[in-house]
């Protein structure tokens, strides 16, 4: 047979399989204008929503009158609570297992809440009905600050709770208070405390910020009275939750729901809750027999769905004189805003924030953290991070240089002296995570190699000196970092959401001519799932990646799935898809072994074959095994080529990296310019290089906005101040720094192809890696932390507070 | 409300229609002539989704009322392949160079490089980031984006792409 001809490797490169720098399949499309997104999609006699939104960030609700609202031509209906309440859907529940009103019901709690929902024939009659539903508030005290929260005086948030001393978590010991949620052991970690030479402390706040994707939440809900189902199209990136979500809520049998995710203009968390807009939408749909279209507008996003961190960290660290970490000790006050309507794991309301001590090797550790109402938005979603992964990274890593700086060492030298060896590995942590493999040390070696780390050090001696004798005014800061994830949550033991265990799945369908489809429960946001699925079943199957189709995104056509969020779907549903393709080669097998007449262990596998050992001339080619499949299988064996699997990971994955940064202050203007950033990542076997580095190259840049511009602010009476891109920065490409990026590669031991996932873990680092940078610049003035986001007139003001402007 | 007859070329077409004097050019484009590559990212002209050629211009397509276009002759991604069908460089330069990611902000991005490049057909990397800055990405942070119009300047000027250094 001519196919004799290539090698093995030359098979496998046709293949386009892992480790290959695949071009996207997605981009056809895209580059085209040819993408799907909701706000393409026009369905017959199709309405729009718009929402009547309150002003105030806290008042009572004394009437709302719709009539001129519905005399507005264009106008069909007007939903306020009252409808609502008419199919019990003034509240929802939310995902962290609290209540959150879907329109006003007698009182709003923030700025921008949902208060009345117009459906008209136009987005504009829609606008001008809005505008016109009439609503008396009494204005009521407003409290925007967590750490006031639990204060004797605070006002009250939520009426609803009043006398309700247990929520979803335990008890609350104050009506502002939703959860106390505590890991590791206190008596050990005060021990350690007890015996340390050196300690710091410091309150480390991680502003509110927001996933900000460029397209806003939006669905278009469609019911169809006659056979009583629901078709939602929406931004979802949990389009199986919804789904189960939906039914819980609406009492619509699950099968007759049918939720559609089609092309998502990104997600980074902000699109895995359930807002009042599709709840509002799905109503409507109900109420009008039409088709109703809910668009949420810029200023709507950034205000009402989904903010993320607001983590107010007191930390401490316990050393030796020498420099060896003994312990931890944080106490976290976390804002949710007016409800609790974060995404995590059901049994974690504080996600995974014990992942704080981080890389090091820290004997004992404790932390608590108190979950707070305030009259801010709802949220506290995992923005491009593993449940509250993000918050404790930049926690540990900002206060690992505060102890270094108190303890005289470098920054770099105190990390290596405690990042965790790579014998210690699988690790189990003060907090109880079984971390699963790693080379810190070498990661973090490579990367002060790499940007030639003693002599930076040394011009940044004598740019202090010069500073010093007033013949510069710039500042040169060195950001080190070394950063570890938890991510792919998860093993169901540990993880659910609402019930539901947080494992998933992937089919695989191989046709007769040796092509195939993959349907899967996660959905692509711009990870490029199309390309690098495929990638995994090019090797796995010896079939050419181009030959798999992956479908995701529609709830009856995929199997059940939890979707994409805290870098999930690769360590999952990328585990799923490698064991279903394993079940599948099981069976070709076995046809093989018919077809050849030997025995299946006389068969070995060679990238696309099974040859006979010793005899590697007589082989079948998976394609030739797919066509055999549909017509001569075995005696009682079942026709056909396809397999289910839904993996349950024993184990999270644990990816990791080492940064460097470099910038330069000018203390004058507060200006902040980078000159370097050099990040390595390891996320274990490397699926598609190419979509690696555009993730890092991605999460960088959101990190660059954190860490150096952004907040969603409030001011005291609970005007929220930066709810468009006028005053939220968002990085554009003059801005935005030079990336570098390098890797290693230490497969995870627990998954099928050794992946840990990646999107996240710049985002994770990145924002430490800034912030450490620009507190470097300042710490030989006796600094210890400048709170971020680092903008220019915030790093003025730091400036004028150390006396630097004369 | 009363509705103004306008008349336009797009992609090449001419296209008559009544339209709201409040309509917005992005809306009569993608709600009455179904071209949905043209995106809305922001309420605020900031983010550039939205972005067309209009009159060899770049505009923002939320900022313009379709009134004003009467007349104009206005390109959009739907528009910029090859008369042949075949990808424009711009659009093979995004896809060899992973210049995209959920491809929300590309059309109006490779809308805004197609002018650009007839403005400085060998743009520099700061140029190019320049003249990019009223776009926002959220998912590539611009890198790619810079290499992937490069690439096409390169293909458009019929020299070899040399991507630089690191």
């Amino acid at each position: 047979m001519n196919d004799m001809t290539p090698t093995s490797a030359e098979r496998a490169a046709k293949l386009e399989g892992m480790g290959c720098k695949r071009k996207r399949v997605e981009d056809i499309r895209f580059t085209q204008g040819k993408g799907n997104y909701i706000d393409d999609i026009k369905l017959p006699a199709m309405l729009y929503g718009e929402f009547n939104r309150s002003p105030y960030g806290h008042a009572r609700v004394k009437t709302i009158d719709t009539t001129k609202a519905a005399g507005v031509p264009g106008v069909v209906a007007v939903l306020t609570a009252e409808t609502l309440k008419t199919v019990n859907l003034a509240w929802m529940p939310t995902l962290a297992g609290d209540v959150q009103m879907v329109l006003a019901d007698g009182y709003v709690l923030f700025q921008n809440q949902e208060v009345a929902f117009v459906i008209a024939e136009s987005r504009e009659a829609a606008a001008d009905g809005a505008d016109l539903v009439e609503v008396e508030y009494e204005q009521l005290p407003v409290n925007v600050d967590p750490l006031k929260a639990m204060g004797p005086d605070a006002p009250v948030i939520r009426e609803d709770l009043k006398g309700k001393t247990e929520g979803a978590h335990g008890k609350r010991r104050h009506y502002n208070h939703i959860f106390s949620w505590q890991a590791g052991d206190k008596a050990t970690a005060d021990a350690a405390f007890a015996k340390a030479d050196v300690t710091i402390r410091e309150l480390i706040s991680y502003p509110r910020v927001h996933p900000c994707p460029l397209e806003t939440c939006q669905c278009v809900a469609a019911f169809d009275k006659i056979k009583g189902e629901l078709t939602l199209y929406g931004t979802f990136q949990a389009p199986h939750v919804i789904r189960t979500v939906g039914s819980l809520i609406s009492k619509i049998p699950e099968h007759k729901i049918h939720v559609i995710a089609p092309d998502i203009g990104g997600g980074f968390g902000n699109k895995v809750g359930a807002y009042p807009g599709y709840i509002c939408s799905i109503v409507a749909s109900i109420v009008t027999g039409r088709p109703v279209k809910w668009t949420e507008s810029r200023i709507d996003n950034l205000s009402t769905t989904a903010f993320a961190r607001d983590f107010h960290m007191d930390m401490e660290l316990a050393c030796t004189k020498d420099g060896k970490l003994l312990g931890l000790r944080c106490y976290t006050i976390a804002d949710h805003g007016a409800f609790d309507a974060c995404a995590n794991a059901t049994k974690w309301p504080a996600g995974l924030f014990s992942i704080i001590s981080g890389s090091y090797d820290i004997p004992a550790a404790h932390c608590l953290v108190d979950g707070v109402y305030t009259n801010k938005a709802p949220g506290g979603v995992a923005y491009r991070c593993s449940f509250r992964v993000t918050e404790a990274a930049y926690c540990i890593e900002r206060a690992m240089d505060i102890m270094a700086q108190k303890l005289g060492m470098d920054p770099a030298e105190f990390r290596i002296k405690n990042l965790i060896r790579r014998e210690q590995f699988p690790y189990t942590s003060a907090f109880g995570w079984q971390y699963d493999s790693g080379d810190y040390q070498t990661a973090m070696k490579k990367v002060m190699e790499a940007v030639n780390y003693k002599k930076l050090r040394e011009e940044q001696k004598d740019k202090r000196e010069a500073f010093k004798r007033g013949e510069t005014r710039e500042l040169m800061g060195i950001g080190v970092i070394h950063f570890t994830e938890i991510v792919g949550a998860g093993p169901s033991r540990a993880c659910d959401i609402l019930g539901i265990a947080m494992f998933d799945s992937a089919e695989i369908r191989i046709h007769p001519t040796g092509s195939g489809i993959c349907r899967l429960g996660t959905k692509s946001q711009g990870q490029g799932h199309e390309t690098t699925y495929a990638q995994i079943i090019a090797t796995e199957l010896g079939l050419p990646a181009d030959n798999i189709m992956i479908e995701e995104g529609n709830t009856d056509t995929a199997p059940y799935g939890l979707g994409t969020y805290g870098s999930r779907s690769t360590p999952v549903s990328g585990a799923a898809t490698a064991m279903a393709c394993r079940k599948i080669k099981a069976k070709a097998q076995m046809i093989a072994a018919y077809m050849l007449e030997v025995h299946d262990d006389d068969l070995e596998w060679d990238v696309d074959r099974f040859r006979v050992r010793g005899n590697p001339e007589r082989f079948k080619t998976m394609t030739e095994l797919a066509w055999a499949a549909y017509h001569e299988v075995p005696a009682g064996m079942e026709p056909g080529l396809e397999a289910v699997d839904y993996y349950d990971p024993p184990n999270f994955t644990f990816p990791y990296g080492a940064y460097i940064c470099v910038v330069d202050v000018d203390v004058d203007t507060g200006q902040v310019k980078v000159r370097r950033f050099y990040a390595l990542d390891d996320c274990g076997t490397r699926i598609n290089p190419m979509i690696i580095e555009g993730q890092i190259h991605g999460g960088l840049t959101e990190a660059f906005g954190i860490a150096m511009g952004q907040e969603i602010h409030y001011d005291d009476d609970g005007n929220v101040t930066t709810a468009s891109f006028q005053d939220y920065f968002l990085p554009t490409a003059v801005e935005t720094p030079h990336w570098e990026t390098d890797w290693t590669e230490v497969p995870s031991p627990h998954h099928p192809i050794g992946a840990k996932g990646v999107g996240e873990s710049p985002n994770v680092g990145g924002v430490p890696c800034f912030s450490n940078a620009v507190n470097d610049a300042f710490a030989f003035l006796g600094s210890t932390h400048i709170q971020m986001p680092h903008d220019h007139w915030r790093l003025w003001t730091a400036a004028e507070k150390l006396g630097l402007h004369g | 409300m009363a509705k103004s007859q306008i008349t336009m070329k797009v992609n090449g077409k001419t296209v008559e229609a009544l339209v709201e004097s409040r309509t917005l050019l992005i809306y009569f484009l993608r709600d009455q002539l179904s071209l949905t590559g043209p995106h809305i990212g922001c309420d605020t002209s900031h983010c550039g989704a939205c972005t067309v050629d209009l009159n060899g211009k770049s505009v923002k397509s939320c900022t313009v009322f379709a009134v004003q276009a009467d007349g104009a002759d206005i390109v959009t991604i739907e528009g910029i392949a090859n008369p042949d069908g075949t990808l424009h460089a711009l659009q093979e330069g995004f896809r060899q160079m992973h210049g995209l990611q959920c491809g929300f902000c590309t059309p109006g991005m490779i809308t805004r490089a197609y002018r650009l490049l007839q403005e400085n057909n060998n743009p520099s990397e700061e140029e190019i980031r320049y003249g990019i800055s009223g776009n926002l990405c959220r998912c590539t942070g611009y890198q790619n984006i810079v290499k992937a119009i490069q690439h096409a300047a390169a293909k458009l000027s019929g020299v070899p792409f040399q991507e630089a250094a690191e």
